[in-house]
């Protein structure tokens, strides 16, 4: 269903779906992020983790657009992104969540997933206006891909309810389900299990993994809940003061020096 | 069948009440002018709800697009089809004008439009307070471009556009202000409706909840704004063309910030991304400034003074951003609003 | 040449003062409630309106002669509108304000105060125009070419006497540092035990009573007052406190003496009708390039 619609096949089967070379980013004189190196190969689900302010949620900023790296590269597809607006970037297939929810609290939750779907739209304002048979296609397509979603995702009762009535969990849910309503390929997940209870993380893992199963998707996420990210991923980047400084396995991770040091600091060893 | 062409039926025969209570002129000139300037109202209070409601955006500058377009459209059509003394004869065989004269009123919403760049293309990068200042800036730099306009009359304004009507008149005597102002006003809530009901047009909303998710999330904000801002100011123009003509007579210093005002008041009266509400306050509105008329200066003390006990019990407006079909249920089934 | 440019300097000071201490109301109350205050204009009118009325009844019911009429005129007159102002604050915005309201619901309230305070005027008073009496002998000084008046060089001295008051004020008092922090966090103020409603409170009493002073002095420069005369320059003083970056007192000053020059460049060069052309076309062409004003801090939006 879902996972045959994507676009594009044979550029993603040659490179990778993402690439990140030498990333930096400054803000006035602070370094952000240096010297970041990544490649997410199709169909992995990687971690990258950190301290409170070591630059994660900038990386993702980076990645989906919204600030242009001082210095560096990113590759999405094959695709350089160096000079692409936020909703350019989304058409070459990357979508995210938000660490602080950011749904449209005054749109129904049907409207949510079909305004995130506007990069497929292909119909412009006379279309609207004229109200033509490619119009109406295209309309009942995203109505119909929304739905899905939302049957998918156990949202249907909500449809035309309003996200901020919604519990905090599942507008966390739906937030996932308004990122994979353009059909990404790689899905950046910024801290999904914060503010949720034991349960409810219980679930998201079921569903991220869920996820990853069942739709074409490359998944990073940033987490604070290590046991989300040592049961969900194959690899776990951290980084630290915006400088990666340990990679590898969950295991790796774990046991490695410069973590432990970076979150429990030098005298608690 | 008949629910599904209910609204038609009702608007076909609203409009026909209207044309013949008009032909037989069993209304007064002066009522039928307050429903022309409710028309007007209501395709201003509408259009700039699309830029203030809907977009959440603060544009106090709609009279100057009006002006644009009202400026355009009578230009136009004095040049075009009545002799002047200006212009001199006219262009066109006045035999056309009744054809034309859609035409001229879309050329001037067209011109407003394209005047509405003027704010649209600071929005990509402004927001919030900063626009409303580009706002006001623009409608002051179009009215005083438009007073340094010798050749159109200046600050003195320009006339001649009842010799437009007319010549429409000539051809088919009927009232034809109430037909176009009646059909235009239609036009535009039509517009509108599908506008922002479609998939594309809901981006607008989204950008009003959250710009930086609706970018990150594929909404392309900079075309969205840019239609938006065109769509409003066109459609404003369009209002200032009607009321051009309406009037017969047009002088920059009617569309100044004060209109702007008049016109912001009636959005917030029916309530922020509200398009019945618009359409109700605007009639409301109209209203109630010709009932307080015989008050004179006091009008102007006691029309705020309502207004801010209003804000005070209903900060949300009449509607909020309910339409009717919120309020009343059984609308849903011959109408969908949204 | 030198001559000519002084003069239009001195010129432009003299006009911008009056929109850097009308500027000045807007960007306080901005600074502190993120309100665009529209009455503000018409404050200032009444204002000069106010004064009018003191000096007039001083110099013709007392019999006190002018500098003294001027000694108890300037005080009484901007207690007298920072009344105003606070009333207004305390009638309209405040229960808004309560109520969680709209940001843009309180605006609309301040523009239909706006109206009121016009229209209330022009009921009350009549159309026709007051003529202010003169309360001090204008002297004109020619330096080098260069004629200026007492009244000019007052006008000048008391803005920026006034700026360095309002930057104490803002930086160095409890209050200014109060009103700073209600500009920074809302929320986190009433939780610190400041008193926020008496914190705005003083705004109001800060920017009116700047407003009334600027009425005062626009009054004995330009002795013809009418109702509408808040409505422009009011609308002008906001776009240059915007210009200059709302919510910065420097910002506030820096627009109005920039919007003074402007117009005071343009008259002198081309045909006065385009005064508001030009001077509106240099401030948006400022805003485009600089969106956030001369002093203002861009917001940086955080995700």
């Amino acid at each position: 269903m879902v996972t045959s619609q994507t676009p594009n096949s044979q550029s993603s089967q040659t490179s990778p779906v993402l690439e990140i070379r030498n990333l930096c980013q400054d803000f006035g004189g602070l370094r952000a992020v240096n010297n970041f190196n990544v490649t997410l190969n199709k169909g992995e689900l990687i971690g990258l983790i950190g301290p409170n302010g070591a630059g994660k949620t900038t990386v993702f900023n980076l990645v989906s657009g919204f600030y242009q790296p001082t210095f560096g590269e990113i590759v999405v597809n094959g695709i350089n992104t160096a000079n692409r607006k936020p909703h350019q970037v989304n058409a070459l297939g990357v979508a995210r969540t938000f660490q602080n929810i950011r749904l449209w609290n005054e749109m129904t939750v049907l409207d949510n997933i079909r305004v995130a779907q506007h990069g497929q739209l292909n119909y412009g304002f006379f279309h609207t206006i004229a109200r033509s048979r490619f119009y109406q296609r295209r309309e009942q397509l995203v109505e119909s891909n929304a739905m899905k979603l939302l049957d998918i995702f156990n949202l249907k009762n909500y449809a035309a309810e309003y996200p901020k009535n919604l519990p905090y969990g599942t507008q966390r849910k739906l937030e996932i389900a308004r990122a994979l309503s353009g059909q990404p390929r790689l899905l950046l997940l910024d801290e999904p299990a914060a503010g949720l209870n034991s349960t409810d993380v219980q679930e998201l893992i079921r569903l991220v993994r869920w996820i990853h199963s069942h739709f074409d998707v490359t998944i990073w996420m940033i987490e604070h809940h290590m046991d989300v990210m040592m049961e969900l991923c194959s690899r776990i980047k951290v980084i630290d003061f915006g400088e990666t400084i340990a990679e590898g396995t969950p295991d790796e991770i774990r046991n490695h020096p410069a973590v432990i040091t970076a979150y429990l600091g030098d005298d608690n060893i | 069948m008949f629910k599904r062409y209910s609204i038609h039926t009702l608007l076909v025969s609203m409009g026909g009440l209207l044309i013949y209570v008009a032909y037989e002129e069993m209304i007064s000139l002066y009522i039928l002018s307050v429903l022309m300037f409710m028309g007007v109202n209501i395709i201003l209070s509408t259009s700039l709800n699309l830029v203030n409601g809907y977009m959440g955006e603060f544009s106090c500058g709609h009279a100057g697009f009006m002006c644009v377009g009202a400026y355009v459209s009578s230009v136009l059509g004095v040049w075009l089809f009545a002799k002047d003394k200006v212009f001199g004869p006219p262009l066109i065989n006045p035999d056309y004008a009744l054809y034309l004269f859609p035409l001229i009123i879309l050329i001037g919403g067209f011109a407003a439009a394209l005047a509405g760049l003027l704010v649209a293309i600071p929005s990509y990068k402004t927001r919030g307070d900063y626009l409303a200042i580009i706002t006001i800036a623009a409608n002051y730099i179009i009215i005083s471009a438009i007073e340094n306009l010798d050749s159109i009359g200046g600050s003195r304004g320009f006339m001649g556009m009842k010799r437009v009507i007319t010549a429409m008149e000539d051809i088919a005597y009927l009232p034809w202000m109430p037909i176009w102002v009646f059909a235009f006003t239609i036009f535009c809530i039509w517009l509108i409706r599908r506008y922002v009901s479609s998939t594309f047009g809901k981006g607008v909303n989204a950008i009003c909840q959250d710009e930086v998710a609706a970018e990150i999330m594929s909404v392309n904000t900079n075309k969205i704004k840019t239609i938006t801002f065109m769509v409003s100011s066109g459609l404003a123009g369009i209002g200032g063309g009607l009321f051009a003509y309406i009037l017969g007579y047009v002088n920059p210093g009617s569309f100044n910030i004060l209109k702007s005002t008049e016109v912001m008041v009636m959005v917030y009266l029916g309530g922020m991304a509200s398009l019945s509400g618009s359409v109700l306050s605007a009639i409301f509105f109209t209203i109630l400034l010709e009932v307080l008329r015989p008050l004179q200066i006091i009008k102007w003390i006691v029309i705020p003074l309502m207004l801010i006990i209003v804000m005070q019990f209903r900060p949300e407006g009449l509607m909020g951003s309910r339409e009717l079909s919120d309020i009343f249920p059984w609308m849903k089934r011959f109408y969908r609003f949204k | 040449m030198l001559a000519t440019i002084i003069q239009n300097l001195i010129n432009a000071l003299q006009w911008g003062s009056f929109y850097a201490l009308i500027a000045l109301g807007y960007t306080l109350v901005y600074g502190v409630l993120t309100l665009i205050n529209f009455a503000h204009g018409d404050i200032f009118m009444v204002g000069a309106y106010i004064a009018f009325f003191v000096a007039t009844f001083c110099l013709a019911t007392i019999g006190l002669p002018g500098w003294a009429a001027l000694i108890v005129t300037i005080p009484l007159t901007m207690i007298l509108t920072s009344m105003v102002g606070v009333a207004i604050e305390r009638i309209a915005y405040r229960p808004l304000r309560r109520k969680g309201a709209h940001r843009l619901y309180v605006v609309i309230t301040a523009l239909m105060c706006g109206l009121i305070l016009e229209h209330g005027n022009l009921a009350l008073l009549g159309a026709s125009r007051k003529a202010f009496p003169s309360l001090i002998n204008e002297q004109v000084f020619t330096v080098g070419g260069v004629t200026f008046t007492n009244l000019k060089i007052a006008v000048i001295a008391s803005a920026i006497l006034v700026f360095v008051l309002l930057q104490w004020i803002v930086t160095k008092t409890r209050v200014g540092m109060a009103m700073r922090a209600i500009a920074y966090d809302k929320f986190a103020v009433p939780l610190m035990g400041i008193p926020m409603d008496n914190i705005i409170v003083a705004t109001f009493i800060l920017g009116s009573s700047m407003a009334g002073l600027a009425g005062i002095l626009f009054a004995m420069s330009y002795p013809i007052l009418e109702p509408y005369m808040g409505a422009l320059i009011g609308w002008k003083a906001f776009i240059a406190a915007v210009v200059g970056g709302i919510g910065d007192i420097r910002g506030a000053f820096l627009g109005g003496f920039l919007l003074g020059a402007v117009e005071i460049l343009v008259v002198a060069f081309f045909p006065s009708t385009l005064r508001d052309l030009i001077a509106f076309t240099v401030l948006l062409v400022i805003l485009a390039f600089r969106p956030t004003g001369l002093f203002g801090i861009a917001k940086t939006t955080k995700i």
